[in-house]
C-alpha cells in the first residue's frame, strides 16, 4: 500500500513504518484465573484478534498412567480421584467399570442404584461448578455465589455419604463400600426439590440477559465435523448438534431403565452449550427422583460376591477363616484379572471418560490409558481460537469446561 | 550372590505368584456372531491384510500391519461410518518381543459400535500419522511420542506435550523407573541452580516418614516444643520439657554390638 504522507507521518523513501507482520505473542497462563488450572495458551495476536493459538499443557502432569502400572487395582482407585477433581466419583466409577467388565462381574442392584445416584449428583456438582466459573469468567459475579451455594449443598450430601468433599473414592470395584446412611435419601429429595427453583433463578438471570447473550452467542463455534474429528464428546459434541450420549447409546448401570432425555443443540456455540448444561442438570434431577423410588425395592447386598476378586463383607472376614484368607491375599497381592484388553466408556460430566486397560494376568495393569475428554477439548482450542478476539478466548475456554487434573493426568 | 533384577522391565511386579498359576484369558468371540462387525471386517479385509480378528468384551479387535494403518482407518471412516477416533496410544512390549503395540480405538456414533485396531512396530520404527483423517491425533500422537519415543511420520507438530521440552527419556517405557531416573531426580536442581549445586542441595528426600528434628516449620514438637519457624538453637530448652531426643534413640545402622556397649 502506498504510504500517505502527512504531518505526523512524513514520507521517508527508505523506511517502511508498516511492517507486514505486526503480531504480538502473549502467554495466557499458566497462572491465569480464567485458564481453569494450569493451561498455558500461547496466543499470536494481530491487534486484538487471535491469529494462532498453541495450547501448552503438562503443568499438572503427575504420571497417573505410570502409577497405574505400579499399583494393584484397588490401590489405584483413589488415585483416579485426582483426575477430574470436580466430579471424582465419575472417575472412580469409570475405572471400576473397566475392571468389572474385564473380570466379568455383576454388581448387586443396590450398589447400582447408589452408584447411579452418586454419578448424577456428581454431574450436578460439576455442572454447577461449570456455571459458576464460566459466568465469573464472562463477568457475572452473582451467579458464581448462587451456584456455589447450591453446589455446597450437593457436596454436603457427598460428604454425608463418603466423608469427603472432593476426593470421594465412593465406588469400589464390585460395588460400593457403604450403604446409604439414615435420612440421606430425605436430604437428597429435599435437595432435588430445591434445585429446579435455583436452576430457574440462574436461567432468569442469564438466558435472556443481553450481556450474557452478547458474550456467548456465536462465540466458540465448533462445527460438527470439527467436533467429530477432534474426538469431542459430552456437551461439546451435543452442542454441535450430534446426539451421542454414552448413557443412552451404550447404557451402563441402570441408565437403560431410567427415563431421561438427551438435550442437543445445533447452535454450535457457547450459548448452546450453556443451555445444554442447564438442561442436563434438570435431567439429572429427573433421574435422581426415579432412583430414590428404586432404592427401597432393592435388597441389602452392596458388594458383588466373587471370592477370587472381591473381599467378602467384613462380618464374614471376622467370622470365617476362608474369607479372611481370601481377604489377606487380595489386600497383600491384589486381584489378578484375566489376560485381555478392555475399554469401557462412560459419560462423565465432561464427556466420554474411559479407562483402556491391558491386563497380562498380573495384579498390576500392564498398561492403563485414561481416555480423558478434556484432553481433546484442550486440543481443539488450537483450531477454534484463531479468528476470535482476545476477550472471547476466556469465554471459549470456560465453555469447553476443561479440568486440568484430567488433561495432564 | 545378589538377586537378579531384570533391567528391561522395572515396573511393579507381583510379590508372590503361585507356581501353578496360569492366568485365564478374557473370552474371545468369533466375529460372525455380529452382522455389523462382519461387514466391517469384510470391508477392511478388501483393503488391507488382516492378521487376526475377534470380538473382545463387545468390541471388534483387528490386528493389522503398521504400514497399513492409514488405509485401514480410511476405510473405516469413509465406508463404515466410524467418524470418531476415541483414543490412540502404545504399549511397551520391548522386553518380551522388542516391539511396541499401537492401538486405535474407533467409535461409530450411528450404530454405537466400537472397533479397535492393533498394530505392532519394531523398536526405532516410525508409524504414519493419522492427522489427515482424525485431528485428535495432533494431540494423541504427540502424547504417544512423549511417553514412548515413537516417531510419527508427517505429523504437523511432533513435540513433547506433557513433559518439558528438554526432558530426557520417555516415562511410560518399562525401563523407566517409577521414581524417575538420574536425570529426573536432578532436573530441577540442574535447571535452576546448575550442576555444580548438586552437592550443596543434595538429593531429593523421598522418605515420607522422615522427621527432621531441626525443622521448626513443619514440626512443632521436635525434642522439645518450639515456636513456628524458630531457630532451634536459640530456643530456651529449659523452659520446654524434652519429649524425646536422638540421644536415647539407638542407631540400628551402627550394628547391635555398639548398642550393647552403651547399655553396659
Amino acid at each position: 500500500m502506498q504510504q500517505q504522507p502527512n504531518k505526523l507521518r512524513p514520507f521517508f523513501e527508505n523506511l517502511n513504518f508498516e511492517r507486514d507482520d505486526n503480531t504480538m505473542v502473549i502467554n495466557f497462563g499458566p497462572q491465569h484465573p480464567s485458564a481453569h488450572g494450569q493451561l498455558r495458551l500461547v496466543l499470536e495476536l494481530d491487534g486484538e484478534q487471535v491469529v494462532k493459538a498453541y495450547p501448552d499443557i503438562g503443568y499438572l502432569h503427575r504420571g497417573i498412567e505410570k502409577m497405574a502400572e505400579n499399583m494393584i487395582y484397588n490401590e489405584f482407585l483413589p488415585t483416579t480421584d485426582r483426575m477430574d477433581y470436580i466430579a471424582s466419583t465419575s472417575n472412580n466409577y469409570a475405572f471400576a467399570l473397566s475392571v468389572e467388565r474385564l473380570i466379568g462381574l455383576e454388581v448387586p442392584r443396590r450398589a447400582q442404584v447408589i452408584r447411579t445416584m452418586l454419578l448424577e449428583l456428581n454431574r450436578i456438582i460439576s455442572h454447577l461448578f461449570f456455571l459458576a466459573t464460566h459466568a465469573l469468567d464472562v463477568g457475572a459475579m452473582s451467579i458464581f455465589l448462587y451456584a456455589f451455594r447450591e453446589r455446597e449443598f450437593a457436596m454436603d450430601l457427598m460428604e454425608d455419604y463418603c466423608g469427603a468433599r472432593l476426593t470421594h473414592s465412593a465406588v469400589r470395584i464390585g460395588g460400593v463400600p457403604l450403604d446409604i446412611p439414615d435420612g440421606w435419601l430425605n436430604q437428597l429429595s429435599d435437595f432435588i426439590q430445591r434445585l429446579p427453583e435455583q436452576i430457574k433463578l440462574y436461567e432468569d438471570l442469564l438466558t435472556e440477559n443481553r450481556i450474557w447473550k452478547m458474550r456467548l452467542e456465536d462465540i466458540g463455534i465448533v462445527t460438527p465435523e470439527q467436533a467429530l474429528e477432534w474426538g469431542c464428546t459430552g456437551v461439546m459434541l451435543r452442542g454441535s448438534g450430534i446426539a451421542y450420549d454414552v448413557r443412552k447409546e451404550e447404557p451402563y448401570e441402570l441408565y437403560d431403565e431410567l427415563d431421561f432425555d438427551i438435550p442437543i443443540s445445533d447452535r454450535c456455540d457457547s450459548y448452546g452449550r450453556y443451555r445444554l448444561y442447564m438442561e442436563e442438570m434438570k435431567q439429572s434431577v429427573k433421574i435422581l427422583r426415579q432412583l430414590i423410588d428404586m432404592y427401597s425395592k432393592t435388597d441389602s447386598q452392596i458388594m458383588a460376591h466373587s471370592p477370587r476378586y472381591i473381599s467378602a463383607p467384613k462380618e464374614e472376614i471376622m467370622t470365617q477363616n476362608y474369607a479372611l484368607m481370601q481377604h489377606f491375599v487380595l489386600v497383600t497381592q491384589g486381584m489378578r484379572p484375566p489376560k485381555g484388553t478392555v475399554y469401557a466408556p462412560t459419560e462423565s460430566p465432561k464427556g466420554e471418560l474411559g479407562f483402556w486397560i491391558r491386563s497380562e494376568g498380573e495384579p498390576y495393569a500392564y498398561r492403563l490409558k485414561a481416555r480423558a475428554p478434556s484432553f481433546f477439548h484442550t486440543g481443539i482450542l488450537q483450531d477454534i481460537l484463531p479468528g476470535t478476539y482476545i476477550a472471547d478466548v476466556v469465554t471459549i475456554i470456560g465453555s469447553t469446561n476443561i479440568v486440568f487434573g484430567e488433561v495432564d493426568r | 550372590m545378589r538377586k537378579y533384577t531384570p533391567k528391561d522391565n522395572v515396573q511393579g511386579k507381583a510379590k508372590y505368584t503361585d507356581r501353578f498359576w496360569v492366568a485365564p484369558q478374557v473370552p474371545r468371540l468369533s466375529v460372525d456372531e455380529d452382522t455389523h462387525f462382519t461387514n466391517v471386517l469384510q470391508k477392511v479385509k478388501e483393503v488391507v491384510e488382516v492378521l487376526d480378528s475377534y470380538v473382545e468384551i463387545g468390541q471388534l479387535v483387528i490386528h493389522i500391519r503398521p504400514e497399513d494403518n492409514i488405509k485401514a482407518l480410511k476405510t473405516l471412516k469413509e465406508d463404515c461410518g466410524y467418524a470418531m477416533c476415541s483414543e490412540l496410544s502404545a504399549i511397551d512390549y520391548l522386553a518380551q518381543d522388542g516391539e511396541f503395540e499401537i492401538f486405535y480405538q474407533m467409535l461409530n456414533l450411528n450404530e454405537a459400535k466400537r472397533v479397535r485396531f492393533l498394530t505392532r512396530i519394531k523398536k526405532g520404527q516410525a508409524i504414519e500419522s493419522i492427522v489427515p483423517l482424525y485431528a485428535m491425533a495432533k494431540f494423541a500422537e504427540r502424547e504417544m511420542y512423549d511417553m514412548f519415543g515413537i516417531v510419527v511420520n508427517n505429523h504437523p507438530y511432533l513435540k513433547r506435550i506433557l513433559m518439558p521440552d528438554d526432558w530426557e527419556g520417555h516415562p511410560l517405557l518399562k525401563t523407566y523407573p517409577l521414581e524417575g531416573d538420574e536425570f529426573a531426580s536432578w532436573y530441577e536442581v540442574d535447571k535452576i541452580f546448575g550442576k555444580e549445586y548438586r552437592d550443596i542441595i543434595g538429593p531429593e528426600l523421598r522418605d515420607p516418614a522422615r522427621i527432621d528434628r531441626y525443622d521448626t516449620q513443619r514440626f512443632s514438637r521436635v525434642g522439645h516444643e518450639v515456636p513456628f519457624n524458630a531457630n532451634p538453637d536459640l530456643v530456651d530448652k529449659t523452659q520446654t520439657p524434652i519429649e524425646y531426643s536422638s540421644d536415647f534413640l539407638s542407631n540400628y545402622n551402627k550394628g547391635p554390638h555398639e548398642v550393647m556397649d552403651k547399655r553396659k
